[in-house]
Parts: structure tokens; C-alpha cells; sequence
């Protein structure tokens, strides 16, 4: 979840026409953004990962005045050529292989405008450049940057700058160890041998990238007008996209573009490049999708509004749009602009017949049999804990584990029913009693033969608890079940550390065991902290079902 | 109320104590007189005054009884008593007394305070003596008495000793004792004066019914106003009711219910819906990672290649992909499901197309990594449903939603863009919330992308897909402020909750 906050004034403005804070509500909530409020001047908005161009001020602007029909259509942009170049090193290709870079000149920043631009360039390292593994953005001022500037990685030893927020040059290693930023992103660089650098003609590192710039040659200030952008990482296509994010951002924050020669050791090109992607299009898929009947005409005015281009049967994608991967997000963006609200509601004349899971239905007539002798279902959670699960029960059974739980409570998925009743009764002996209870839910074993190696059942448990609850009252159960699947069981005596011995029996169905019955031993109640005694019984559904089918 | 009606109406206990009552008895006195037990003249007394025979009046009387050392002192002696004894004869020091009387420092303190005060001392040199007041008050016993008479009503007593023993430490106590005093209304004069009919039947049996007793006698007549003690129905869990009536609607509406394990591999949950290895959903803090057995098995070759060129961007589909390098191992790593869309990925996979149209429904627990508090859980339920049909379109996604949340009871349901990988068009639902008089956000819904279906199905068709949440719409039902109380398996809660009324 990615949340931005924008000026109202600012945003307006942007737009280009006044809104009330009702048009405003509405028209953020239907073009694919997810408003949290607007409080005097402050808007609040939940920005998808599919919308990296939406995640600054200007961008968001740039959206809805396109969405409400201020300015519609494909915007252009001016690209006038610096004549400036970077040179990307053969040797970045194993450790960081692609980098974009771009000029702006012009600027007039402020404290504000500074801030707004490293909160958006935080947002872009986090989403697009999934926290700057796959994208790291790079901003300098210019004016201190002898170009052209290289990319290239180097021994750790042969690197060493003052970093940001330091006093004093580090070295590669002392900055991925000392350094705050170094040592959070460490591990984007782990087993690397050598380290990505931008280096200016004078041999002043601008960066390390995607660690951190250098103080020297990587600060922006309020008093910076020209600067020199670069995205660095493993995608040659998100470093483009991401930088044409900023560019066009810096654009709407009065800036003006230069161009810069990008020169791999196999190719070159002028960056960034800014012209749309053309993707073909067919209005009778649009058409066939939406369930509406456009013309080309009115589908190349819904494009316009979502900021797209349509010429000679082609859609022109700006080049700051992440997420048109194929035609059916075209057809999404003519829904979008065509409006989610005026969309009519249709439920098609399709003839097709319902049906529910057998076991399911076999689930549901036990629960409406046990329902009839008065026993009350619960509803536990899937997960719990060793000491719940095995200690107090004093039976260890083998558990599925969870790498890694918020809670140590629920750390295990449980192996069998009866530990979570108990857990019930346990949390309720404020509550009058008797306490019959029972619930169906699903376990977790071992199964080499499973795809996941993890068989899951679904097992019923039935526990009773009462001052004089004894096995007679739980085998009056177990009877009446199977009296009413009209199904016989045998049962022997077992042994089983959670039940009284001599009062512990194994039930088998052709043969087969799938159940537990007896009562809970008084170690076990302690644990608990129970103080009435409790009979219980589990079964096997899944079994049961399988045993009745066949 | 005709008196020979109300007559009948008596309770066998009530007959027992109607012929003791006069007015100003109290309960402890009609309890020896009639012979009922204390918990029966409790109920009878209840009985007799809702029938307006008769009033009771709470008197809370002041009962003075002894306490700790008032029962020792009546054993023993009072403390100054026992120190007046040791010089009834001889003038003695202090010292002398404290051991001869068995005094403690406290007790011989008191003793000394409470002898000057009184003149019943006097101090010669380092000797006490007996002053003839206090061979006096030696003499008189009325504190003795006064502690023998114990326990006593404090208005019967001696106001003087009261006073001056109630200062001291721990002699006598106070204990309030309440009693019902009973009297008699106008009704209840008449009842006691009437000859009540012995020869009521008070319960059918299977004697009366054979002998035809029944025929010319009268039955007691029932205050059927009266509470009766509660019991309790058998009862399915409230959330299952509402899973039960939601699995209802979809096969109503002639969907298919599917199934499958709550544990599955990523495959499925995450790489067949499209959803790239680096999305942060994949992340350790969303979603339940399994320890052991950490990894799972793949599905056939042909799937899983399909599956990864979608992803890097290199299929024969007219798609860019994500453009990364995609990993089996990562694909392989177990987790619990973190939605049902799951089982829509494993039914595309297993269909065949000449049974198509086709639509399957789900409704079932999915899981995500949280810290549990009052607006979160870690399980939540989900419905899904797939409506498989190359005539699909948009508005047709719109209509299933529609009706399906109407028949939920939520008229209104309106549908914003959103955005899920999986999906293409994406919808996020809100419903209207009549009771609150609000929206409220309930899950997503979308058209599956063809990066989803064409491997899974093997065909491009349009398939309609959901997954609202339905634990938002229990909690709003059931009126629960704290999401938790979906799972506390209160029994008092479970009994008393309101059972689902669609």
C-alpha cells in the first residue's frame, strides 16, 4: 500500500480547473486510485503499484485533468539536446547491468519542492524499483559534474567518497557496514566482486549505486538548477520507465529536458526517450469486453481521456505508463474513462447447474446431526502453538511449522482437533455448563506423496464437559452418528498419553482406524486449567467419507 | 382477581406456608414454622407477592456480635479487669503486674489509659494501687454480661458498654443482617381466612390419565407469566451460518462448489494468477511461509514453462510480461493460501472445453501475516467465484456482484477501478451498509488477465473472477466492534448470538 498526500491548492492548480471537494472525492475514486480523505488542504490517496506515474503531485494532476477533460489526449514533451554523455562500462553487465539517464535544466527549487521530490523518488525505490533492487534512482546537481560521466564497477578497495550524511570519505566496505543506508541495502550487493559506481571525467564518484551518492557531487539543494538524473538496475525497461516518471514530473515542476547520449559497448542511445509505445488495437475486442457498442471514434476519445494517443488504427502509450502489457489493459483504460458507473449491470442467460462438494454435504448432515443432540459448533483458528498443541496435551505429535509469524501464538498448523477445544473450554469456564462442544475443521500432516508433501483432513472433534461427564455420555455420541450413518465401528481398548488409561479406545471402520475416543486426562485438564472433567472424540471425515464412498 | 381462581392458582409450596402467615412474621420465622427450606421460602415469598397477597418489606437489622478478642476476653477477662485483680491487695510496679496478669505491651497500655482515666489507679512512688472506685468496678460484671448477651440487635443493648467497647480494638463488630418482614394485603387476609381446596391435581400422570381422576377434579392453575430457567439449542457457529447461506446464493445462481487444501505451493497462488516473484505480497510479512515441508512439487513441464515465459515476457501471448528472470525454486515454496482465488487457478487447470459455459463457486478460510487486533486477523473468510463463458463481458462481471450482494441483503453496491495483477479489468466493490448508513469496502473483482487463463485453460476466454471478503459484511450483521469476537468461541456469545436470518 502505497499512500501519498498532495496539496489540494497545488493539485488544483495543476489540474487547471477549479473542483469542489465532492467532484474531487468522486473522480479520484473512479479513475483507479483509492482516496482516504481530503482535511482542509491535505489529500490523501492510496496509490496502486500498476500507477507509479500517479505517485508525485504533478503526476496525479496530470491524470485527472486528462480523466475529467481539461487536457486530454497524449501530452508532448520538448527534448533539446545537451550533447552530454554517459558511458556504461562492460564491466557493470554481471553486477548492474542497465542504467537511463536524463538532464534537466532550469529548475527553481525550494525546501518543498526538495522534500516532494525525494518522498517520490522513496515511493518509486519502493514499488517500481522493489526497494531499489530492481530500480535505484540517482539525482546530482549538474553544475558540479564534469561530464561525460561513466558507469562502471571497481574493486571495492579502489572506492571511496563521502557518502551522504557523513563527515568523512568511507571507504565501499566501511560504507556497507557503518553507513545507516549502506548497511540497510548491504545485501543488494552481497557476493558481488566488484561495485557499481558513477564516475565523473575527473574521476570524482558521483555514487554508488544502489547504495548512496556522494556529498560532493550527489547533493540537490534549494540553490540547484540543473541536475543530472540516472536509474540504474536489472531491467532496462523499468530504469526507462522510472526515469520517464521523473522527467516528466520535473517538466510539470517547470524544469526543461535534456537529452544525454547513453553509450553500452554495443549500442547507443539518446536518453530518455519519451515517444509513446504504439500498440495495436481492435475496437471489436474493446467492444467485446466492455459488453458495450463503441465506435472507433468515441474509443479513441476514452483513450484521450486516460492521456493516450490513437492514430492510423495504433494506440500510442506514454512512456511513463508501467502497466499496458497487452490490449486487454487498453480495454481497461477505455472502461475507466468510459466511467465503472454507468456501466450497465447484466446477468447473461446462461443456463449451468449448481452443485456442492459431496464431502461438504456429508460435513454439513453431521453437523446438523450433532446440532440435534444439542451441542454447540466453535470455530477455531487453523494456527496455534507448540505448548498449546503438544506440551498440555502431553502427546508430541509432528507439526507443520511456519518460517516466519507475527505472533508466536500462531506459529504451527495443528496436527488434530481436540488441543483447540480444549483451548476453548479452558477460555470459557466462567460460562455455565454442560459444555458440549464440537467443531469439523482441517488438519495438517506429514504426506511425501502430496504435492506440497502436506496432507490435509478434515477431522471433527466432539468434546463434553460437565461435573459428571463420563465415557458413557461421549460413546452415546459416537453411537448416535453411527447409528444414523448406518454404519458399524469396532473399538479397542489403546493408549494414548492425553486420555485416562483403560478409558482410552481406537474405532476402526472396515478395518480402518480414523478415530479417537476416551477421556481426557487429568494432567492434561490441569494444564488446561480445567475443572470439570471432559470427554472427547475425533474423526477422521475425510476418511470416513472415502471409506463410505467406496 | 376472583379469590377461589386465585386460590387454585397456589403452588403446593405456597399452600404449605399460606396457613403460617401473619402479618409482621418474618422470613426466618415463617422458614421454622412452615418447615420449607430457606431456598423455597425465597421463591414462595417471590410467588406470594407478585400474586399481591402480600407485601415484603427489606429491614436491614444492626447485629452486634464478637469479634477476635472480645471472644478471648470472655474466656479470659477483660484485660483492665485482669490487671486490677493482680492489686486488689497489694499495690504492685508495672513490671510486677504485666507478668502476674499476662498482659502484652499493648493490651497493659490500655489497661493503664483506661484505670487513670476512671481514678480506679493510683501511682504511689514506683507502686500502683486499688482506689475504692475501683474495687467498684471490679465488682461489676455488666461488660461480661454484655459480651455473653452476643449476638444482639445494637438497639437491645446498653448504649454506654456499646459505645466504649465498639472504640476499642477488635472486641465486638457490626454485622448488618436483612430480613424480609412480611404483611399481609387485603388479598392476603382473605386468602388466610379461606378454605383452600385440597384436591387440585397438580401434575398429569399416568395414574390420572388411567383412572379418569382427571375428570372431576381441578388442575392447578400456572402462573404462566412466570421466568423459567434457560436452556439452549444445539447451534452451528454464526460464521458458518452466514459460509452456508453465501454457498446457497452461488448455487442458487447455478455455480459449482470447488475445494482444495488450505496449503499449496506459490505455483499456484502466486504464479499461475501472474502475480511477478518480486511483487511484495510474495514477501515473508504478508504471507504464511511454510517451514517444513518448505517446498513443494510442480505441475507438469508443459504449465510451468508456459507460466514463466508469461512472466518474463517471451510467450507466444501479445504480452510484455514483467521482464525478469523468473525462479522455480521460488515457485516451489509452500504457503498457506492467501486467497481462494487458488482454487479458480486449479479448476481453469483441470477443465475441459467442451463442458463449457462453466461457473464454480468457493467460500473458504485464506490466511495473511498479521499481528491479531481489533480490526485484523490472520484467517479471514473469502467467496470466489468464476464464471467461464467466451460470451463474458464487463457488465456481465457487474451483474453476478449485483445480485449476489443483494441477495446478501445490500441493495446498493457500487464498483471502483482498482488494481490486482491477475486481473484486467479490476474492480474494488463497496456495498451500502444500510444500518450504518455507510460504505464499506468488501474485496475485488476483475475479468482474469490472458497471462492467467491462456496457460491455464489453454484458450483465450474472457473469465470472470471474484473474491470479496465476508467477514466485514458478519461483523457489521452481528453488530461486532472488534473483529476477533468472529473467533472467541464465547459459548455464553455462541448460545445467545442471533441465529442468521436468510
Amino acid at each position: 500500500m502505497t499512500m501519498i498526500k498532495v496539496s489540494k491548492k497545488e493539485l488544483i492548480k495543476l489540474i487547471g480547473k477549479p473542483l469542489d471537494d465532492e467532484t474531487l472525492k468522486d473522480r479520484i475514486s473512479m479513475i483507479g486510485t483509492d482516496l482516504e480523505y481530503i482535511q482542509n488542504d491535505e489529500i490523501s490517496v492510496e496509490i496502486f503499484p500498476n500507477r507509479p506515474d500517479m505517485l508525485s503531485c504533478q503526476g496525479l494532476a496530470r491524470a485527472l485533468s486528462s480523466f475529467i477533460g481539461v487536457k486530454t489526449g497524449l501530452k508532448n514533451y520538448k527534448i533539446q539536446k545537451s550533447n552530454k554523455q554517459l558511458l556504461v562500462d562492460k564491466s557493470v553487465k554481471d553486477i548492474r547491468p542497465y542504467t537511463a539517464c536524463a538532464i534537466i535544466k532550469s529548475l527553481k527549487l525550494n525546501d518543498e519542492k526538495l522534500k516532494e521530490i525525494i518522498d517520490v523518488q522513496e515511493k518509486l525505490h519502493i514499488g517500481i524499483g522493489r526497494n531499489r533492487k530492481k530500480v535505484a534512482i540517482g539525482i546530482y546537481p549538474s553544475e558540479v559534474i564534469s561530464y561525460p560521466i561513466r558507469f562502471e564497477a571497481l574493486n571495492p578497495e579502489k572506492i571511496k567518497f563521502k557518502p551522504l550524511e557523513s563527515n568523512i570519505e568511507m571507504s565501499a566496505r566501511d560504507i556497507l557496514e557503518k553507513h545507516p543506508k549502506g548497511k540497510e541495502y548491504a545485501h543488494l550487493l552481497g557476493g558481488k566482486e566488484k561495485y557499481p559506481i558513477f564516475i565523473d571525467s575527473k574521476n570524482k564518484i558521483l555514487s554508488m549505486p544502489p547504495i548512496i551518492n556522494s556529498d560532493d557531487t550527489g547533493k540537490v539543494t534549494e540553490s540547484t538548477k540543473e541536475i543530472f538524473i540516472e536509474c540504474s538496475g536489472f531491467s532496462f525497461e523499468s530504469c526507462k520507465i522510472t526515469l520517464n516518471i521523473l522527467v516528466t514530473m520535473f517538466v510539470d515542476i517547470g524544469g526543461e529536458i535534456y537529452s544525454m547520449d547513453l553509450i553500452y559497448p554495443d549500442k547507443t542511445y539518446e536518453s530518455p526517450d519519451l515517444n509513446p509505445r504504439k500498440m495495436k488495437m481492435d475496437i471489436s475486442y474493446i467492444n467485446r469486453l466492455t459488453g458495450l457498442n463503441l465506435s472507433e471514434t468515441e474509443v479513441k476519445e476514452l483513450l484521450e481521456k486516460m492521456g493516450f494517443g490513437y492514430e492510423n488504427k495504433k494506440v500510442l502509450v506514454p512512456a511513463y505508463r508501467s502497466d499496458i502489457l497487452h490490449q486487454i489493459d487498453l480495454a481497461e483504460e477505455v472502461a475507466i474513462a468510459y466511467g465503472y458507473e454507468n456501466f450497465i449491470e447484466e446477468i447473461p442467460n446462461v443456463s449451468t447447474i449448481g452443485a456442492e462438494d459431496p464431502l461438504e454435504i456429508f460435513k454439513k448432515k453431521i453437523v446438523y446431526l450433532l446440532t440435534g443432540l444439542d451441542l454447540i459448533e466453535t470455530n477455531t483458528y487453523h494456527l496455534t502453538n507448540l505448548n498449546d498443541h503438544n506440551e498440555k496435551m502431553d502427546n508430541k505429535t509432528e507439526v507443520v511449522e511456519i518460517q516466519e509469524t507475527k505472533s508466536s501464538d500462531y506459529s504451527i498448523l495443528r496436527s488434530w482437533m481436540i488441543p483447540s477445544l480444549l483451548k476453548v473450554l479452558s477460555e470459557n469456564r466462567h460460562n455455565s455448563y454442560p459444555q458440549n462442544i464440537f467443531e469439523i475443521g482441517s488438519t495438517f500432516k506429514f504426506n511425501k506423496e502430496t504435492e506440497t508433501g502436506v496432507e490435509e483432513s478434515q477431522r471433527l472433534a466432539v468434546l463434553l464437559s460437565d461435573a459428571k461427564t463420563d465415557f458413557t455420555h461421549i460413546k452415546q455420541i459416537l453411537d448416535a452418528i453411527f447409528l444414523n450413518l448406518d454404519l458399524e465401528y469396532s473399538i479397542e481398548e489403546t493408549e494414548h498419553n492425553s486420555f485416562i488409561p483403560g478409558r482410552v479406545g481406537r474405532i476402526s471402520v472396515k478395518g480402518k482406524n480414523i478415530a479417537y475416543i476416551g477421556e481426557i486426562h487429568p494432567k492434561v485438564l490441569v494444564n488446561f486449567g480445567l475443572e470439570n472433567p471432559v470427554a472427547a472424540l475425533e474423526i477422521n471425515i475425510t476418511e470416513l467419507f472415502k471409506l463410505i464412498n467406496n | 382477581m376472583d379469590i377461589n381462581i386465585l386460590a387454585e392458582s397456589l403452588h403446593p409450596l405456597e399452600r404449605k406456608a399460606i396457613p403460617h402467615l401473619k402479618n409482621k412474621i418474618t422470613d426466618k420465622e415463617l422458614e421454622k414454622k412452615s418447615g420449607l427450606k430457606n431456598a423455597e421460602i425465597s421463591r414462595v415469598l417471590q410467588w406470594l407477592e407478585n400474586k399481591e397477597i402480600i407485601k415484603i418489606k427489606q429491614e436491614t437489622k444492626e447485629i452486634i456480635c464478637l469479634d477476635k478478642n472480645g471472644k478471648n476476653y470472655l474466656r479470659t477477662n477483660l484485660p483492665e479487669k485482669a490487671f486490677l485483680e493482680t492489686i486488689k491487695n497489694n499495690p504492685l510496679s508495672l513490671k510486677e503486674i504485666e507478668s502476674k496478669a499476662r498482659l502484652d505491651k499493648q493490651e497493659l497500655n490500655i489497661s493503664v489509659g483506661l484505670l487513670k482515666k476512671h481514678n480506679y489507679i493510683e501511682l504511689n512512688d514506683d507502686k500502683i494501687s486499688i482506689t475504692q472506685k475501683g474495687k467498684d468496678f471490679l465488682k461489676d460484671d455488666s461488660e461480661i454480661k454484655f459480651l455473653k448477651s452476643l449476638p444482639l440487635e445494637a438497639s437491645k443493648l446498653d448504649k454506654k458498654i456499646l459505645k466504649e467497647l465498639s472504640e476499642r480494638k477488635e472486641i465486638i463488630k457490626t454485622n448488618f443482617e436483612k430480613t424480609k418482614v412480611i404483611e399481609l394485603t387485603e388479598l392476603g387476609e382473605k386468602i388466610i381466612k379461606s378454605k383452600l381446596d385440597e384436591n387440585l391435581i397438580e401434575a398429569v400422570n399416568q395414574d390420572i390419565l388411567k383412572n379418569s381422576s382427571w375428570k372431576d377434579k381441578k388442575f392447578r392453575r400456572y402462573d404462566i407469566k412466570l421466568p423459567v430457567p434457560k436452556i439452549y439449542p444445539g447451534k452451528r457457529h454464526f460464521v458458518n451460518q452466514v459460509n452456508e447461506y453465501t454457498k446457497r446464493i452461488w448455487m442458487d445462481l447455478g455455480f459449482k462448489e470447488m475445494t482444495g487444501p488450505l496449503l499449496n505451493t506459490s505455483f499456484w497462488n502466486f504464479d499461475a494468477l501472474f502475480t511477478a516473484q518480486d511483487h511484495p505480497v510474495r514477501e515473508m510479512h504478508d504471507t504464511f511461509f511454510i517451514k517444513n515441508p518448505r517446498s513443494g512439487k510442480l505441475p507438469d513441464k508443459k504449465l510451468v514453462n508456459y507460466v514463466k515465459e508469461v512472466h518474463e515476457g517471451n510467450s507466444d501471448l501479445d504480452s510484455l510480461g514483467w521482464q525478469y528472470s523468473w525462479d522455480e525454486n521460488e515457485a516451489k515454496r509452500n504457503i498457506l493460501r492467501t486467497h481462494t482465488t487458488v482454487l479458480s487457478a486449479k479448476t481453469l487447470n483441470s477443465l475441459k472445453k467442451e463442458d463449457m459455459p462453466l461457473k464454480f463457486f468457493a467460500v473458504g478460510k485464506c490466511f495473511r501475516n498479521e499481528t491479531l487486533d481489533w480490526s485484523h486477523l490472520f484467517e479471514f473468510n473469502q467467496t470466489e467465484g468464476i464464471v467461464i463463458d467466451k460470451n463474458n463481458n464487463f457488465r456481465h462481471l457487474l451483474g453476478y456482484l449485483k445480485q449476489f450482494f443483494k441477495k446478501m441483503g445490500y441493495e446498493k453496491a457500487r464498483f471502483r477501478p482498482a488494481y490486482f495483477p491477475y486481473t484486467e479489468f479490476s474492480v474494488e466493490i463497496d456495498i451500502f451498509d444500510p444500518q450504518h448508513q455507510k460504505w464499506i469496502e468488501i474485496g475485488g473483482a476483475g475479468i482474469l488477465r490472458p497471462e492467467v487463463v491462456v496457460p491455464l485453460l489453454g484458450e483465450d476466454i474472457p473469465v470472470l473472477a471474484w473474491g470479496p471478503g465476508v467477514d466485514r459484511i458478519m461483523t457489521s450483521v452481528y453488530k461486532l466492534k472488534d473483529i476477533r469476537e468472529l473467533y472467541k468461541n464465547d459459548l455464553k456469545q455462541l448460545r445467545e448470538i442471533k441465529i442468521w436470518m436468510k
